[in-house]
């Protein structure tokens, strides 16, 4: 802790702002990609302290919003399934599929449990070898390796019982199909600090060159965020676009080759559709063919599901940083934790839930404010 | 890569069962208690919706309270089911001022619960009896089938006698009056989550389980009418605890971050499971509301005791925003404590 008191210094806090302050001379739109850092940068109010010309844009970067719908649907309905025990990290439990969530499932009866990780679900298996363990693997590249490991060692072992349902998706496509939209207003990335912990940044590279927009690697304190948003100003106001790393005390620029490794062992890339933005060439993972016995797909014939998706909410437009979540006429009222229209407003990574949790208030103010002038206007 | 082809989920905002997170202290179990319960049941004394009702006969003001305890493992760091099970009802007594006297205890059994575990809750049920004073004067017990339930539930229910002339309860909390807290948070919460899980943190946590009655009794006693409200910060934490007084009184309550005392362990803790800590449940710490006047008095006395050596005045009441929490960050900004929808949830990275 000692050491991450270290990020959460007012005075640094203080000095970081004051810099950005010192060399900005014109607006900036900043897109943080990581719902980590959403969360980081509502909880500690870093967007009230940055002076005005800076905006900072969520990005798509949070797992639960992004997993599609027909994939919740697919896991409740194996969830249901009388011999399996269907197993999660809890961020999954809460959304919503077509008609129900996870919990829903549960509460019927489903054996659905929260795991801390993919192994805890192998052991699961090893415990109950007449039943079979599903897990939900759920995920960006942070999260690949350790469940490509829990296939690995499934497989090692001749488990026949433990399977996963894959969800897995990419973080570099996702941003250059941001970048590569005709609505793009993004100009500077801070890419998330733990997917290139395992990702490295050689990748970003080309991204940085193509669309000419400054990367730079962040972390989650608010001195990592201040330090990363000065970093990208800094090359925004100079007209550079380069790949910097400012978790460096984290983050290689090859990553981590083992990871790497053992995902490229278990999975494949493959196509991948994102909730509320579509499908995306290229940006997710799948298992190779030689572990298809793990594939919870393979193994329960789910056939096609019918899914339910009316467009009344603009969680999509969220995920790709052209609207903020106060912004939503339902934000607040008809879309709540409770009652969320969005996975955004689900997960706790969800920019929606960031906003509602934090920062409500702010919204109410700026709706009122509005409809004060509406009402002067009329 | 295709047209942008926005979709959203359809809203699940009732439910036709009862889901965890109806037990989890936050909005989904406030909004079942005021739609069923508090709709059904409907009196003056319910209504004033405090852990624990006051009630007079024959001008003897009795508080009363009833809990149940179905927590899981039974045995935890720093604690146990029995020794739980007696002082959070004693606890919840004494958050009305009243001295806690007898209590009743109702248990229900698993077919299959090893007696020797038995023994050693019913033990430390007495231990823990003992040390608060009270006595154990009625009970029952039942058993049901194997898997009908999960080892051992306990409920308890309390009676203590308000000997002050004075009330507290959430409804007189007023603009100006401040804070106060007794202790760390989360220590009960990460000690149950950490054995629960076979998370093992480098500084152990254990749960902060203890009887508040004590500790009460010297608040009352130094505050006296400027004590406005007491309550332990149990389920839902801090920031349920916060939310519930600024509903019931219809103030806004602000909070600072810099003064919330917290453990590096829990702190570490909350950071790698991605809890917030003003979220995690406590089990022997409380929170007092006291006329700014006599707060530091209160203060002091709190901080005399071994159960209050690192209280805190951690906020203030004020008028404007009724029912909302703010917190100022460290960083000097402000941000909303809302009360969670239903139980936290570890997130995936």
């Amino acid at each position: 802790m000692k050491y991450l008191e270290e990020y959460r210094k007012p005075e640094i806090v203080r000095h970081l702002v004051q810099e950005i302050r010192a060399i900005t001379t014109r607006p900036w739109m900043i897109m943080e990609v990581c719902g980590g850092q959403t969360h980081s940068i509502l909880k500690n109010g870093i967007d009230q302290i940055l002076p005005k010309e800076i905006e900072l844009v969520h990005g798509p970067g949070c797992p639960v919003c992004v997993t599609p719908l027909e994939q919740i649907d697919k896991a409740l309905a194996i969830a249901r399934r009388p011999e399996v025990i269907f197993t999660s990290f809890g961020d999954m439990l809460r959304v919503p599929g077509s008609r129900e969530d996870l919990f829903m499932v549960k509460s019927a009866g489903g054996d659905v449990r929260v795991v801390y990780s993919p192994l805890d679900a192998v052991q699961l298996a090893r415990e109950n070898p007449h039943r079979h363990v599903v897990f939900f693997a759920v995920g960006f590249e942070t999260t690949a390796p350790n469940n490509a490991m829990a296939v690995w060692q499934a497989h090692r072992e001749g488990l026949r019982n433990f399977s996963i349902l894959v969800s897995h998706v990419l973080v570099p496509p996702a941003m250059k199909a941001l970048l590569s939209s005709p609505r793009n207003r993004v100009q500077g990335y801070l890419a998330a600090g733990h997917v290139c912990t395992v990702m490295g940044w050689e990748e970003y590279e080309p991204i940085a060159a193509q669309y000419h927009v400054p990367i730079v690697v962040t972390g989650f304190e608010p001195v990592d965020i201040l330090e990363g948003v000065l970093m990208t100003v800094r090359q925004l106001e100079r007209g550079e676009a380069r790949v910097e790393n400012q978790y460096s005390r984290v983050v290689r620029r090859e990553g981590n080759r083992p990871a790497q490794e053992l995902i490229r062992k278990v999975f494949e890339i493959a196509p991948r559709k994102w909730r509320g933005i579509g499908e995306i060439p290229a940006s997710g993972l799948r298992l190779r063919p030689e572990f298809r016995a793990y594939d919870a797909e393979v193994i329960f014939d789910l056939g096609e599901l019918q899914v339910e998706e009316p467009a009344i909410c603009i969680s999509g437009l969220v995920l790709q940083g052209l609207k903020k979540p106060d912004e939503c006429p339902a934000f607040g009222r008809q879309c709540t934790p409770q009652t969320p229209l969005g996975a955004t407003m689900v997960s706790s990574e969800g920019a929606c839930a960031a906003y509602f949790a934090y920062h409500r208030q702010r919204a109410e103010e700026v709706r009122e404010g509005a409809e004060a002038g509406k009402a002067a206007d009329a | 890569m295709s047209e942008f082809n926005l979709q959203c989920p359809l809203p699940i905002s009732q439910h036709d069962t009862i889901q965890l997170g109806h037990g989890s202290g936050g909005k989904m179990m406030n909004d079942l208690i005021a739609r069923l319960f508090l709709w059904a049941f409907e009196n003056p004394y319910l209504n004033k919706r405090d852990d624990q009702a006051v009630v007079e006969i024959n001008g003897v003001r009795l508080a009363v309270s009833t809990d149940s305890f179905v927590v899981d493992p039974i045995f935890f760091p720093g604690g146990d089911i029995g020794e739980l099970a007696v002082y959070g009802t004693v606890n919840d007594v004494c958050m009305s001022g009243g001295r806690p006297l007898f209590l009743a205890a109702s248990v229900i059994l698993e077919e299959g619960f090893p007696l020797a575990d038995l023994r050693r809750v019913v033990e430390s049920m007495a231990a823990a009896a003992r040390r608060t004073g009270v006595m154990i004067v009625t009970g029952d017990t039942k058993v049901v089938n194997k898997g009908k339930g999960d080892k051992i539930f306990i409920n308890t229910t309390g009676i203590g006698v308000v000997e002050h002339p004075w009330q507290i309860s959430a409804g007189l909390i007023r603009p100006g009056d401040l804070v106060l807290l007794s202790g760390s948070l989360g220590d009960h919460g990460i000690a149950i989550l950490s054995r629960r899980e076979g998370l093992a943190f480098e500084t152990p946590v254990t749960s902060d389980t203890a009887p508040l009655h004590e500790l009460v009794a010297a608040v009352v006693q130094a505050g006296g009418e400027a004590v406005h409200a007491l309550r332990d910060p149990t389920r839902g934490g801090l920031a349920a605890t916060l939310n519930e007084f600024a509903a019931t009184a219809q103030v806004g309550i602000r909070i600072r971050e810099d003064r919330i005392p917290l453990k590096p362990a829990v702190a570490g803790a909350c950071e790698i499971l991605g809890l917030d800590p003003l979220y995690v449940a406590n089990e022997g710490k409380l929170v007092a509301v006291v006329a700014a006047a006599r707060a530091q008095e209160v203060l002091r006395v709190m901080r005399a005791h071994p159960l209050g050596r690192e209280a805190a005045l951690i906020g203030e009441v004020v008028a404007d925003r009724p029912g909302l929490v703010t917190m100022q960050t460290r960083l000097g900004s402000w941000r909303m404590v809302d009360m969670l929808v239903g139980e936290q949830l570890p997130r995936i990275c």
